[in-house]
């Protein structure tokens, strides 16, 4: 099984395990990401996310199909914020669920890893003397 | 022919508005699009990249544009 959302609230993980949870898995693999203080020396105030909201899911099937075809998973959830986050939010959600945890770890790195790269979600850094779009320029 | 092109992130910063109408020729790459926005909006060519979507799946640079397909700027991802 295959899940996934954008969300304009809170992410609710442990909604996130009890879904990914199945009978015949040996466990659940889960990523957190959290909204970090700090970045490049720099004090972070807050985040804001954007998405190109159909193919950003699109792009998160395809990257969880993917993961599906190359390790031998059950069910995978993908759960990631838009709008405006404060420090310690949770901006992303990987929860993997596999009959072995070598195939759940892998997995749960891949579509994290992946979705960094492809999936069109953006993120602006707020500092208290300014903003910046992560990695716009070079 | 007329289109119309979704923008995010910094992209909507660029063009100013979350969509921006143009009048093109009939039958535009992917590849000269990106060469007209560049030309129209200068801070385009200051991204690290700009990728164009075509009815929300990335498109090669020499796809071409129909007046009713849907596209957006995909500036650099920074999810998660």
């Amino acid at each position: 099984m295959i899940d996934i959302k954008l969300e304009a609230d809170t992410i609710d993980v442990s909604e996130c395990i009890r879904l990914v949870s199945s009978a015949s898995c040996g466990g659940i693999n889960v990523f957190v990401g959290t909204v970090r203080n700090h970045t490049k020396g720099k004090k972070v105030v807050a985040l804001h996310f954007e998405a190109y909201e159909l193919m950003a899911e699109k792009e998160l099937n395809k990257i969880a199909t993917t993961a599906m075809n190359l390790w031998p998973v059950e069910n995978i959830i993908i759960r990631h914020r838009v709008g405006e986050l404060t420090i310690g939010d949770v901006p992303v959600v990987i929860a993997v669920a596999a009959a072995h945890r070598a195939a759940a770890f892998d997995t749960c790195r891949y579509v994290i890893d992946s979705l960094k790269k492809t999936v069109p979600i953006v993120k602006k850094e707020i500092f208290d003397d300014g903003e910046v779009w992560v990695a716009a320029h070079p | 022919m007329k289109i119309s092109i979704l923008a995010f992130g910094i992209a909507k910063d660029i063009i100013g508005g979350t969509s921006l109408p143009l009048e093109v020729n009939e039958g535009l790459n992917v590849n000269e699009l990106k060469e007209l926005l560049g030309e129209k909006f200068p801070k385009f060519k200051e991204l690290t990249s700009l990728m164009i979507a075509i009815n929300n799946e990335y498109a090669m640079a020499t796809d071409s544009i129909n007046a009713t397909d849907e596209i957006a700027l995909i500036p650099p991802v920074s999810g998660g």
